[in-house]
């Protein structure tokens, strides 16, 4: 058999029922390849020997005729999620060689389907960045280059750049993401791959580590829409240990790949259509309409009112979250812990030296709004401005509107140290049309629309009803179907 | 504004009379298996960092998740303090850092408490009874330990009590003298152990009082308050108010004023100190925690709990007065301990109440409190404390030789009725006997009969002499008339 890791995850899944494959060789394909990619350092933590042995094991229960959901098939997951027995950083330094005795919700899921785990991949400190340029672990680089500029390293985006560019490099057949503003599907966007954040509550936080709990949710990054789908079904479910977990059926998401999409009512809003859009991002978008269209779903301009608010109003709430859910991070019970004098110091210098510079700016942001005098003002006042944006979309929804389309990024990827170093709002404007979706708790989905006239891929959003990720599943389906098809980058990057 | 002091509650001042202003916030451990978010046990104890959960060390990605048994135990101390109860109520951080606050916060409620106000009817003495009222109770997390005697350089910390659930009972500012607040925890203790919500051991800590001070003018507007934190007895409640009140008048009296802070009370020294200044207060930094979904129940699941409330003491009272006769005193006393109202109970069923309600507060009592014995300990059961009441009611013995029954009993055990047989403590009313006795007191003591004639009350001593011969056996009624036949007197 030619190279496995050329086989999507649907397709890798279909090789090992019909035993053209094994899980070991699969597993070990991807290893081999993992190991002559890490210029593009992607993972943090590789683990071989355990994938190994989740293949064996695999390939013994396929023999049985015992096969699960995903049995063999090997995965990356994002160093966000607590790993039983194996290193977990968040890409922080603070965290140093932390080790969980517990597996995280969403990971136990995918190993109880019989998913073969690779290792941990990188991210932004805390998923905190859009271009994974924050990882105290160094910047992941997307396999991705600008047409005519082989120098420049391309981001791969953030805060999931590690699993985004090791899904584009073909170094695993789909990995976990998190998201809090856009860090599946930006990232997503950015190497052309398909990423999906679900409902508010439909994956559970728990063995997550937390970075602004009210937003925060689980999805998975792929190379297709199906793969997506395949995954999101093992990942999702109740849980009685996040009690913001819906106990509500998780549904056969790869019947939806490929339904129909006639009929279907899609919400343009035109308030996305901000000063200073490409010409190249406003034609994606204006071409995705078309392609729905053609499949027979009936396009319609909407109004998101609130959404100019929404930027502004995510950088009070998260940062206000991220303030207290990283006061654990103290230096008394685990991780890092620097010598004081007393305990004060003994917490000034811990987490001085632990936190990366965008983690301390967040923290002190979200310390800022949360304080007296300024609660009510900021924070209280953007809890208001974040139901207002939920109205705008359930006022779409109940005017029969099936989904909204966006444009996924108001740009293509950018280089290394392109953006943001001197303001960083620069880089938070890169969530601009990702953010709202996670201040309403919808699902949301990034899907290539192509590429752009750099060579970069492009990415369309669509936005769905609480949990309705099914109808989303269906319409990145039909807008793969019709998109130029984006071929693997070529492996610069490989050794050997 | 609550009532103005009675003018006897007053303090004398150099410059004249001065008023207390007493609030209370107790935490009052709640009875429950569990943790507040976590599984791990909440049992008092166990070495150091045996009952520490994921949840409670704050490890990466761990989440809360109510203990509904903890909810159910804060609506039933609601309902037991007449409050109103939320059927929504919001978890909020309270954010600071300590080493024994593992999460950086402690999950309370801040703006939306799960009980709003209520009522405490606090017995202050047999003749005086004040309302106090309850402005709110909210759950939340207790902190762990912090060890700094294990070692000279570094400290240590013991998370076993660390999100043990807590209810934060806050008080209106309703209380005029540390007679006042010691009553009300007292009462408040009572009201807690009848529910079963929180135990009221002070000494082990599940029970703890922040004490709010100030003093004014009788009539003046409130004066600027102190909080005295952590008092973990109802005496030193008492005395830290005392020499606090003592302080704030000192101090007005020279033409100083309060400054609003938080003060530590030191029971040896006998002083209240500077803990931290309101310049030094906390940004505590609130705000809902995420994690958690407003907590929301309807009002059958309150309605539900209300009907498996037991009996409250203030009914129970109510109840001891109207079906037993008993003095309001009598009843107050017996109703401050469940146990004790149910002993009493069980004493009194079909049998003379107020003579068991005398026995129970003056011997039975009087000698637990001596001996420092709980009512659940008793060595005199209930059934044996009926008999002997019963060979009182028979006549079988005197009240003199039941005291000495109780005696044997308590420190013997054994069956009353058979003690009394197998050691011939039967009461004499046999008439004859008694006359043989006291016709030899008459007839040995001639001088004493003649001095008797003039002064009836040398009676006394004759029937004294009379229980002497007889081993104080002989029933005094007996004698009594016996002797006042023979005496003419």
């Amino acid at each position: 058999m030619s190279d496995p890791t050329h086989l999507s995850l649907a397709e890798a899944r279909d090789a090992l029922k019909s035993k053209r494959l094994s899980a070991v060789e699969l597993t070990q394909a991807h290893l081999d390849a993992i190991e002559k990619s890490r210029a593009l350092n992607c993972f943090i933590t590789e683990t071989p020997e355990l994938a190994l042995s989740q293949a064996r094991e695999s390939d013994t229960r396929i023999a049985r005729g015992e096969a699960r959901r995903l049995e063999g098939l090997p995965l990356g997951i994002k160093d966000l999620y607590c790993s039983k027995g194996v290193r977990t950083t968040a890409a922080s330094r603070i965290l140093d060689d932390f080790t969980p005795t517990y597996e995280s919700t969403v990971s136990a899921n995918l190993l109880r389907d019989g998913a073969a785990t690779l290792g941990k991949l990188n991210l932004d400190e805390f998923a905190m960045g859009s271009s994974n340029e924050t990882s105290a672990f160094g910047p992941v680089v997307s396999p991705w280059r600008r047409a005519g500029d082989p120098d420049a390293k391309i981001v791969p985006g953030g805060s999931s750049g590690g699993s985004s560019a090791a899904v584009a490099a073909h170094l695993c057949l789909g990995a976990t993401a998190t998201d809090t503003g856009g860090s599946i599907r930006q990232p997503a966007a950015f190497t052309g791959t398909v990423g999906i954040k679900p409902t508010y509550g439909r994956c559970s936080r728990w063995g997550i580590v937390a970075f602004a709990s009210s937003l925060d949710q689980a999805g998975p990054i792929a190379r297709n829409v199906r793969d997506a789908a395949i995954m999101l079904r093992s990942m999702a479910g109740h849980d009685p240990k996040d009690t913001t977990s819906v106990d509500t059926p998780v549904p056969d998401y790869e019947a939806a790949v490929g339904a129909s999409v006639k009929g279907r009512r899609i919400g343009v809003p035109k308030e996305y259509r901000i000063d200073g859009m490409s010409a190249e991002i406003a034609a994606l978008w204006d071409q995705g309409a078309a392609w729905l269209k053609d499949a027979g779903a009936e396009i319609v301009e909407i109004s998101l009112p609130h959404t100019r608010y929404a930027l502004p109003t995510y950088y009070i709430i998260a940062p206000a979250e991220a303030s207290s859910n990283l006061a654990r991070y103290d230096g008394v019970r685990y991780g890092r812990r620097e010598q004081g004098r007393d305990v004060i110091e003994m917490y000034e210098k811990t987490r001085a030296t632990g936190f990366g510079p965008e983690v301390r700016r967040r923290i002190m942001i979200g310390t800022y709004v949360l304080s007296a005098g300024y609660y009510d003002a900021y924070y209280v006042r953007a809890q208001k401005v974040r139901s207002l944006i939920k109205r705008d979309f359930d006022e779409a929804f109940a005017s029969g509107v099936d989904a909204v389309l966006t444009p996924a990024t108001p740009s293509t990827a950018f280089a290394q140290g392109e953006k943001g170093a001197a303001d960083p709002v620069e880089m938070y404007l890169n969530d601009v049309f990702t953010v709202t979706v996670n201040m309403a708790g919808l699902p949301g989905v990034a899907v290539p629309g192509g590429l752009a006239a750099n060579g970069l891929p492009l990415g369309l959003q669509l936005i769905g009803r609480p949990f309705d990720e099914e109808t989303l599943f269906s319409l990145a389906a039909a807008i793969e179907l019709t998109a130029p098809k984006i071929e693997r980058p070529r492996p610069w990057w490989r050794e050997g | 504004m609550a009532t103005e002091a009675a003018p006897t509650k007053l303090i004398k001042g150099a410059t004249g009379d001065w008023e207390v202003v007493i609030g209370m916030e107790i935490h009052a451990q709640v009875t429950s298996n569990a943790k507040l978010f976590s599984g791990a046990s909440a049992e008092y104890g166990g070495a150091p960092n045996d009952h520490v959960s994921l949840v409670d060390a704050a490890m990466p990605g761990m989440l809360p998740v109510i203990n509904e048994e903890c909810v159910k135990q804060a609506i039933r101390t609601g309902l037991g303090l007449e409050a109103k109860i939320n059927l929504r109520s919001v978890f909020d951080r309270k954010n600071y850092f300590y080493p024994d606050l593992p999460q950086g916060y402690q999950i309370s409620q801040f703006k939306h408490p799960i009980v709003g106000e209520g009522v405490v009817i606090v017995d202050v003495s047999p003749s005086e009874r004040i309302t106090v009222g309850i402005e709110r109770l909210h759950l939340e997390q207790d902190a762990g330990k912090s060890l700094h005697d294990l070692s000279a350089t570094e400290s240590h910390v013991d998370l076993n009590r660390s999100g043990v659930a807590l209810m934060e009972i806050v008080s209106k500012p309703d209380m005029r003298s540390a007679e006042e607040a010691r009553a009300y925890v007292s009462k408040l203790r009572t009201i807690l152990r009848y529910i079963g919500s929180c135990d009221g051991n002070m000494e082990q800590g599940s029970l703890r009082a922040d004490v709010n001070v100030s003093v004014r003018r009788p009539g003046a507007a409130l004066g600027t308050r102190c909080e005295i934190k952590n008092v973990n007895s109802i005496r030193f409640i008492g005395q830290a108010i005392e020499v606090e009140a003592r302080r704030q008048i000192g101090i007005l009296e020279d033409g100083g004023k309060i400054d609003q802070e938080t003060r530590l009370f030191d029971p040896g020294k006998g002083e209240t100190r500077s803990m931290r200044s309101k310049e030094e207060a906390h940004d505590y930094r609130y705000f809902p925690d995420p994690d958690l979904l407003p907590l929301e129940f309807d009002q059958a699941y309150v309605d539900a709990l209300q009907g498996e409330l037991p009996e409250l003491p203030d009914a129970k009272r109510a109840r001891f007065i109207a079906q037993y006769g008993l003095s309001p005193y009598d009843a107050g006393v017996l109703v401050m301990e469940r146990a004790a109202a149910d002993y009493f109970e069980e004493t009194a069923k079909g049998r003379d109440a107020k003579l068991a309600a005398n026995w129970v507060i003056n011997e039975l009592f009087g000698r637990l409190n001596k001996e420092g014995l709980d009512v659940t300990r008793s060595p005199v059961s209930s059934r044996a404390l009926g008999a002997i009441i019963d060979l009182i009611s028979q006549n079988v013995i005197s009240g003199k030789i039941a005291k000495d029954l109780f005696e044997i009993v308590w420190t013997e055990g054994g069956d009353p009725k058979e003690i009394v047989k197998t050691r011939g403590m039967k009461q004499v009313t046999d008439t004859g006997a008694i006359e043989a006795a006291v016709d030899a007191v008459i007839a040995a003591n001639p001088d004493k009969v003649e001095q008797a004639k003039a002064k009836p009350t040398m009676l006394g001593w004759f029937v004294g002499q009379v229980m002497k011969q007889t081993g104080g056996k002989a029933n005094p009624q007996v004698v009594n008339d016996l002797l006042k036949r023979k005496l003419g007197v």
